[in-house]
């Protein structure tokens, strides 16, 4: 028996090696390595690191998150702090915005935001998460591109602005309808937590370690993200286990949530050959930018804008219990007119359920497909996403 | 009756030409929930090593080749409904399909199960 997604190496032993194939790299290990094996984890190489995939089960564990709150950790993401020795300055925030097409004039203090890094043919290089601190601006990118990410900002920004990669940090995300209740038991601050809205943040005290917590996330629901110093991860992450509410979470359940959530997963449903219009990404371009440009790629997004793209991302739900996968084809009458980048069986919906891009003229909601799997014709229907609705706390 | 196991993780129960094939519990352990068991058509003609049958998990789907050469005798309608048997039942009731083998001969290259568990106690 062999997996046949790349992403699963479950019964596959395969040793991992760098681009030549050569050697074999050191897989690294993050501040929660030792926590994640005591509760159980069953570790994979992921981005580099050891991580989670899961504990008790991708079923269970997503289950739990939609009705309860998990944990989990997402340490190998690349948490960037770019400023400069004078703090934020006008030269700070031009260079970040000729960087990413953010406005960041509408960008206040706290509020994390949703941004691009794209190439010079507007094609994505990262998807990305920007933060106004009173000192800097905070991004959280990839795992998996974290460091050509940084590579790439750093040649984009002029040597007076600084780049500081902080990897010392590690990064939870606490998640669903009762993270809020499990959470608020161990934090103080100068706001109470039940201030801060979808996408907004704050800085507080977690079990007396300072943490930046944002209420925001990659699983649909109502959440945190919560920032804490690596050394005081596995003390964070007993307190908040040590709530009834909460269960810890692997990989897999977090791409089985954000997958329901409708959000594109970097490498799978982005990469540099998609671009903003046809990844459905246009609120990732801030309204200024669509008319002023002046980023990686604005000539190709704004000429996108105006004319729209060939294809698109869309939502697809399958009849049946076979799953498409990444890679699987979409006909219309016996047309290839698409191609599947995340597919998957929907725990909450209990079935299967695919991102793909399609031809954007044969797009409307409730229109059908066939996606072909392993030789069989899978009858498919447009639908909009989230296939599970948000329930984000605003 | 006796019971085989490949390399693969299949078992496989032989008696007289019959043979009733699964995945083990250890396959079934790592694949995680089954969600879709994709199972061969009745009457078949498999050459052992064929893949013959998918099983689909959450995060991924896995292929199943046949440990033996011959025809395909039935499927386990079962999984149709209840894939998770697979999960639940890995050895039992979740068998996938039963083989009419062409050539007994090649069980000889399957493992015993004391042969199999060291195997999978050496992954």
């Amino acid at each position: 028996m062999v997996c046949h997604a790349s992403r699963s190496r479950v019964l596959s032993e395969y040793p991992v090696t760098d681009e030549d194939g050569l050697e074999p790299i050191e897989i690294l290990t993050l501040p929660l390595d030792a926590w994640h094996r005591e509760k159980g984890g069953r570790m994979v190489e992921f981005a580099g690191y050891y991580m989670p995939v899961q504990y008790e089960g991708i079923m269970a564990e997503h289950l739990w998150t939609r009705e309860n709150a998990g944990l989990f950790d997402v340490s190998h993401m690349g948490q960037v702090f770019i400023s400069s020795e004078e703090g934020i300055t006008p030269a700070v925030e031009a260079a970040v915005e000729a960087a990413l097409p953010i406005d960041l004039a509408t960008l206040k203090t706290g509020a994390p935001r949703y941004s691009l890094l794209l190439d010079e043919e507007g094609g994505i290089l990262d998807d990305l998460m920007v933060t106004r601190w009173a000192t800097g601006f905070y991004l959280v990118v990839n795992g998996a591109t974290k460091w050509d990410d940084i590579g790439t900002l750093r040649e984009l920004l002029p040597d007076d602005v600084t780049l500081n990669h902080l990897d010392e940090s590690a990064l939870l995300a606490l998640q669903g309808p009762k993270a809020f209740a499990a959470l608020e038991r161990h934090v103080e601050g100068d706001t109470p937590l039940a201030d801060l809205k979808f996408m907004k943040g704050a800085a507080f005290k977690l079990g007396g370690v300072d943490a930046w917590i944002s209420r925001s996330g990659y699983t649909g629901e109502d959440g945190f993200e919560i920032a804490i110093p690596g050394e005081s991860a596995a003390h964070v992450a007993d307190l908040l286990c040590g709530e009834p509410e909460v269960r810890p979470i692997g990989l897999g359940a977090r791409d089985s949530l954000r997958l329901e959530a409708g959000l594109p997963l970097y490498g799978h449903d982005l990469s540099p050959e998609t671009s903003v219009v046809d990844a459905d990404l246009k609120f990732a371009v801030n309204k200024r930018r669509r008319s002023e440009g002046g980023f990686p790629g604005s000539d190709r997004v704004l000429k996108d804008f105006a004319e729209g793209t060939p294809r698109k991302r869309i939502g697809l739900v399958l009849e049946g219990r076979m799953a498409a996968r990444e890679g699987a084809k979409v006909f219309n009458n016996d047309q290839e007119v698409g191609v599947v980048t995340s597919g998957g069986f929907s725990p909450s919906l209990q079935q299967p359920i695919a991102m793909a891009y399609v031809d954007a003229a044969l797009v409307s909601e409730g229109a059908d497909f066939v996606i072909e799997m392993r030789g069989k014709k899978l009858p498919a229907k447009v639908a909009a996403m989230p296939f599970v609705p948000h329930r984000y706390y605003r | 009756m006796t019971r085989y196991f490949s390399e693969d993780h299949e078992w496989i129960e032989v008696e007289g030409d019959l043979g009733t094939v699964g995945i083990t519990d250890y396959a079934q352990g790592q694949l995680g929930d089954i969600t879709f068991v994709d199972l061969p058509a009745e009457g078949a003609t498999v050459g052992k090593g064929d893949s013959v049958s998918v099983v689909d998990s959450v995060k991924a789907a896995s292929d199943v080749y046949t440990p033996v050469s011959g025809t395909i005798a039935a499927v386990n309608e079962a999984l149709a409904d209840q894939p998770e048997l697979v999960n639940t039942e890995a050895e039992t009731g979740g068998w996938l399909f039963r083989v009419t083998l062409s050539d007994a001969a090649e069980l000889g290259a399957l493992m015993d199960e004391a042969a199999y568990k060291s195997y999978v106690d050496s992954l």
